[in-house]
């Protein structure tokens, strides 16, 4: 359905091919349609607007290769960039390096897949023989209590067991003690959903972080969000210091371009994604992977590579 | 900070002074429809349109075209706004649909609430047998609205609940029955399937039903709007949409293109987690708030 990035722009080279050099005038076209395709891929307009600037000052004078079509060049230059700028080939794994309990906090708006990735956490880290417990600190959403206690019944992993009638600080203090008592090393508290200019939520989570003082802050952000995704992210890590992002909904037909957006905002790396509502479907971030996504590559990837 | 400047004070400071429309002006205004996820093809159409109202001398300063930006738009939304008539039959049956997390529990929980202020009797079904505890969420919503659940365990068939929660709405003489289904990615063969299986038990146990189908879209929700409507709409013919969560600070101008595009109206916004966050979709209201 999608006409990828490269077919497009190889339109726009039709007649540079292997010959000469990129130029200010012949790759104003073509960046164009970068900035399109970025754009429709959710990436935030300024965002974009820096992106293809850089990609502007890369390409022109740039030597139009035999190898690869001019569109293909251009494609590699935007693709290289744009794993660059998603923090390709930095460390993003989880930093669990503390004095167990460590402690994981899952924050984001309304509905981003917080509780879920809880269980997907905890599943993941029980796997990797760690004993992990779960604290449901989301006492306004009705049944949020009893969703992250199912999730816990199926994985066989321990849920603290909170009530909606306590305060979520109190709860979080209390599973912290709780876990140091009974020997777990990992705790995942699960909050409510919030906006980020939501003033009173906002500060309770603050006292939270200051309560448990987690090693880990991660920004639960959907696939699907589009152009407001910089300020809500820049909200949360403004209050929070947010340290990775989890995109979720990956799943779905959605680019995922949000994440570029955070990434150039917060500049805290992507940790995971989530590929599916079942608790296995977690998977460890890939930069290139989402990159491929947004320019709607397959295989002019390989082409690029052999260049 | 810059990027909470509201957009109408970016364009009133980008036509400050500016008599004269330029190229500059029109491609800065691109730019703040795309902000508010207007999307690029409905801001091309849009800034295209004015290019042409323009060169017929129709926009002679930056107010004029701000007006008529916002006309555009409103005109857009305004094609399709027949209003819901839950009194056109009874029971009235509402099937609620969309991708995760986007809001349909908590939008039938504000619906409930809505027609039973109305003096009707709604029932609820927990169409939703596969997320943890989504059953238990409605019912913690017809606790608080007045409205009978109807449930089956976590797990079982939806259209089993539905096929039930029909023949139930029938013998208790519901006004209304809201039918809650999980959220599905639109791009899921299996999980489309499933949902139109619920919507034929709705057809072969209710005459007319159901009465309307309602597509949820979240307000934060970019570019891929589009394709879950499109998708929702060949497999279940969606008759019209409520988007969600405009109390935070998306602007929501996908529903612009939605819309549109497949000629649904937008029937209510959600503004907040509470009971009475549901309001009905005013274009002019919308409209002005983008900017
Ligand atoms: N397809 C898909 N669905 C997901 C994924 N992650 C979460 N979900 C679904 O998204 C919906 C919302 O997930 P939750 O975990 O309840 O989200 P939340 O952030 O805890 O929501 P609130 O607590 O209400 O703010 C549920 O239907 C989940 O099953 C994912 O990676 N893919
Ligand atoms: N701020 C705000 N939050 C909302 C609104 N509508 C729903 N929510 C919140 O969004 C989250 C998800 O809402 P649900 O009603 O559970 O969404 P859903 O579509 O039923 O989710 P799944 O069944 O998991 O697919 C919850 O935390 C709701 O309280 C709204 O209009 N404004
Ligand atoms: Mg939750
Ligand atoms: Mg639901």
């Amino acid at each position: 359905m999608f006409e990828s990035l490269s077919d497009k722009l190889d339109l726009v080279f039709k007649k540079l091919r292997g010959h000469g050099v990129m130029t200010e005038e012949n790759i104003k076209d073509a960046l164009r349609e970068v900035r399109l395709a970025l754009l429709e891929a959710d990436v935030n307009f300024k965002v974009v607007k820096d992106f293809v600037e850089r990609v502007r000052e890369k390409a022109v004078g740039t030597q139009v290769l035999q190898s690869l079509s001019p569109g293909q060049q251009v494609v590699k230059i935007v693709h290289d960039e744009l794993v660059s700028l998603m923090g390709g080939g930095e460390d993003n794994s989880l930093d669990l390096a503390a004095k167990p309990p460590v402690a994981i906090m899952m924050v984001g708006l309304q509905g981003a897949g917080k509780t879920t990735t809880c269980g997907k956490l905890a599943r993941y880290l029980k796997a990797q023989r760690r004993k992990p417990l779960m604290v449901p600190a989301d006492v306004y959403r009705p049944a949020a209590i009893e969703q992250l206690k199912t999730l816990g019944r199926q994985l066989s992993i321990e849920v603290y067991d909170s009530q909606a009638d306590q305060k979520p600080l109190d709860i979080c203090r209390n599973a912290l003690k709780y876990a140091e008592l009974s020997g777990f090393d990992t705790v995942i508290f699960d909050t409510a959903g919030r906006h980020q200019i939501d003033e009173y939520l906002m500060d309770e989570l603050v006292h939270i972080r200051d309560a448990v003082d987690p090693r880990e802050i991660l920004f639960v952000a959907d696939a699907m969000t589009g152009q407001e995704a910089v300020n809500v992210a820049a909200g949360f890590d403004e209050r929070l210091g947010i340290t990775g992002v989890v995109l979720t909904k990956l799943d779905g037909d959605a680019k995922g371009g949000a994440a570029l957006s955070i990434k150039a905002v917060s500049g805290k790396p992507v940790k995971f994604v989530g590929l599916g509502e079942k608790l296995d479907a977690l998977e460890v971030f890939h930069a290139d992977r989402l990159v491929s996504r947004i320019l709607g590559m397959g295989d002019v990837l390989t082409l690029i590579e052999k260049a | 900070s810059k990027t909470h400047e509201s957009i109408v004070g970016r364009i009133d400071t980008l036509l400050l002074g500016k008599k004269q429309i330029d190229a500059d002006t029109l491609e800065e205004l691109e730019e703040i429809l795309i902000t508010a996820d207007m999307g690029v093809k409905t801001t091309v159409e849009l800034i295209r349109t004015l290019e042409q109202r323009l060169k017929r001398n129709e926009l002679q300063d930056g107010e004029a075209l701000k007006k008529a930006l916002k006309d555009e738009i409103t005109a857009r939304l305004s094609q399709h706004t027949t209003a819901l008539d839950v009194n056109a039959a009874s029971p009235y049956v509402i099937l609620v649909i969309g991708v995760n997390g986007v809001g349909k529990t908590t939008t039938i929980g504000k619906l409930a609430a809505k027609f039973r202020s109305e003096g009707k009797k709604v029932l609820l079904a927990a169409g939703d047998t596969f997320r943890a505890a989504a059953a238990e969420q409605l019912e913690v919503w017809g606790n608080r609205v007045g409205a009978d659940v109807v449930r089956h365990k976590e797990g079982s068939d939806p259209s089993a609940v539905v096929f039930d929660a029909c023949k139930a709405a029938l013998a208790r003489n519901s006004d209304i029955l809201l039918i809650d289904t999980a959220g599905r990615l639109h791009t899921k063969v299996n999980l489309m399937e499933e949902m139109k299986k619920i919507r034929r038990v709705l057809e072969r146990e209710i005459p007319g039903a159901p009465h309307e189908t309602m597509l949820i879209l979240d307000a934060a929700t970019g570019q891929n709007a589009i394709s879950q409507a499109k998708l929702f709409k060949e497999a279940a013919q969606v008759s019209g949409v409520v988007l969600t969560k405009l109390d935070g600070t998306a602007k929501g101008g996908i529903v612009v293109a939605v819309s549109h595009e497949f000629a649904i109206p937008v029937r209510y916004i959600g503004v907040g987690e509470g009971v009475d966050d549901l309001r009905e979709f005013d274009p002019l209201q919308f409209v002005e708030a983008i900017f």
